[in-house]
């Protein structure tokens, strides 16, 4: 009974797929934007309620002003607000390398793909720090030998506004290096050079492989989020600007 | 021939419901059937909707907002799957706090039918994606990550079939090139497979030992590149037997689905709506089941 009733099981199995009557005739596709005219679910509201408050009550924390808002889109090759992270981490992360080490960091390099949101015109809070870097990656910093260093250069010619200090670089129409310096300095062969980033690009991240293989590093333990919030607590008005760090001739 | 197909089919139908109330197998409403596929991407932890002062998407967003529209559409056609391209988590301090827990648990409330793993879902390592599964209902689909010897080992599947009113959907995921986007640290012994062969063999397997009626291939490759990389625009020509790619990674606002020519110049439809949850993807499917539609043919309206 039981034997015949898993091969009938089986014949309609097998029959209701390979006889299926289902042509497809007709595709429709669209995209429906989620705005303010969209009534919220009560019941969601009210769970994500106890998570919000507790984030909320860290978050609301003001640290400086920002007259406009800043967008890791405002320009070619380098931007204000990348600017002003490579910035940061230089001034934040230098006391702190110079300490431990007696060195002093040369240059920085982070990646445009690393910012992740606008810096909103207005109060700049805990919780723009964490927008613009929800990542929990720290400063590390490198020592690289000038072969590294013009690998490094080779990789920034394609144009593209990673955040850039110390450095400066010009490319012409058809992206070759026409000056690449660190401090206003060509790169000395057989130099080597201290190079501040995150550990996930110094683990190869965004394709920067000349950072792979270091001839020293040395990890901060500061967060980048971190030097964020530190570097605003330090300033009333986040008014940062492009300039000629990197330029096309 | 057809037609024989289609009378040994009634009568086995017949015979399984005998004694039980009888099935109006002719009736007009049997005739078509629609299946409504929503689709999100790249939601990266945005839970609550962009400020009003966001110089981007102000007011934008929002999961409770996202189930409010969900709802309306499930109650204008109950055979509807939801779907997720990857990077739930990362990008608001829901998961620098809560690890993804919030994230998993809302879009299990939402009824998420599947979705796959993006390069941000191993922020926490393998291991932190591993430790929220408990708080996930959906399905998680991956067929080119190979989890062995992870912490993630036997929490995916490489595809499901879904079926709706009779319907066998099959939903499959590829995901992204580990290297160079998530550390060995948190990715762990995960290898990563050639998503194309993935998604061949997928969805040979869905059309011909599944027998399903449509094949969805959840992707989080990218939509497009300037350099030699596999992208959601590629897989789509270099398979078969795919009718829908849904996209993510790059974030991508399309004006509307773009429709690409497969391997045997079929058409698939390709699909990513942008991220953060700022809109929901919306694809209609509408088949004839009265067995007189024989033509391979069929109109798409984007």
């Amino acid at each position: 009974m039981l034997r015949n009733f898993i091969l009938l099981f089986l014949a309609l199995h097998v029959f209701s797929c390979k006889d299926s009557q289902a042509t497809l005739t007709h595709i429709d596709g669209k995209q429906i934007p989620i705005t303010d005219s969209i009534k919220s679910d009560p019941a969601i509201v009210e769970y994500v309620a106890p998570f919000k408050a507790r984030i909320d009550a860290e978050m609301s924390a003001v640290l400086a002003y920002a007259p406009q808002s800043l967008s890791k889109n405002d320009g070619p090759f380098n931007t204000a607000l990348g600017n002003m992270m490579a910035d940061a981490v230089l001034e934040l992360s230098n006391p702190v390398f110079e300490k431990r080490t007696g060195n002093t960091i040369d240059a920085v390099l982070l990646n445009h793909g690393g910012i992740r949101s606008t810096l909103n015109a207005g109060d700049v809070t805990m919780r723009t720090a964490f927008d613009l870097m929800p990542f929990e990656n720290s400063v590390v910093v490198v020592e690289l030998t000038s072969d590294k260093v013009n690998e490094m250069f080779e990789y920034l010619k394609s144009g593209k506004a990673h955040p850039i200090a110390g450095m400066q670089i010009s490319i012409d129409d058809d992206n070759n290096l026409v000056k690449a310096t660190i401090n206003g300095e060509p790169v000395k062969d057989g130099q080597t050079y201290f190079i501040a980033t995150n550990d996930y690009l110094q683990q190869g991240g965004d394709g920067m492989t000349f950072f792979s293989d270091p001839v020293s590093m040395e990890v901060l333990d500061y967060k980048i989020r971190s030097i964020l919030v530190d570097y605003f607590k330090t300033q009333d008005t986040i008014a940062p600007v492009r300039d000629n760090r990197f330029t096309k001739e | 021939m057809e037609r024989r197909k289609f009378i040994k089919q009634t009568g086995i139908a017949t015979a399984a419901v005998a004694g039980m109330p009888s099935l109006d197998l002719f009736g007009a409403s049997a005739k078509s059937k629609k299946i409504t596929i929503l689709h999100t991407n790249d939601v990266h932890s945005h839970i609550d909707p962009f400020s009003p002062e966001d110089a981007s998407f102000p007011n934008q967003g929002g999961v409770a907002r996202r189930l409010t529209l969900i709802e309306a559409i499930r109650k204008e056609n109950p055979n509807t799957l939801l779907l997720d391209a990857g990077d739930i988590f990362q990008g608001t301090p829901y998961f620098n706090f809560y690890g993804g827990e919030l994230e998993f648990k809302l879009m299990s409330l939402l009824k998420y039918d599947a979705a796959t793993i993006g390069n941000h879902d191993f922020d926490n390592g393998v291991g932190g994606l591993a430790a929220q599964m408990p708080n996930a209902t959906f399905k998680m689909l991956s067929a080119n990550y190979d989890f062995t010897n992870t912490a993630m080992e036997g929490l995916t599947k490489p595809y499901e079939v879904f079926i709706k009113d009779g319907i066998r959907i099959g939903v499959f995921g590829v995901g992204i090139q580990l290297e160079g986007l998530v550390t060995k640290a948190l990715s762990k012994e995960t290898q990563y497979l050639d998503p194309v062969e993935a998604a061949q063999d997928m969805s040979r397997i869905l059309r011909e030992e599944e027998a399903c009626d449509l094949v969805i291939c959840l992707s989080h490759l990218g939509y497009e590149y300037r350099y030699d990389k596999i992208s959601d625009l590629k897989l789509a020509e270099k398979t078969s037997g795919i009718d829908l790619i849904i996209g993510g990674h790059t974030h991508t606002f399309l004006d509307k689905p773009v429709v690409v020519s497969n391997a045997k110049d079929e058409d698939v439809l390709v699909n990513q709506v942008g991220w953060a949850g700022i809109n929901l993807g919306r694809i209609d499917f509408e088949f004839d089941t009265s067995g007189t539609v024989k033509t391979t043919s069929k109109t798409i309206t984007v």
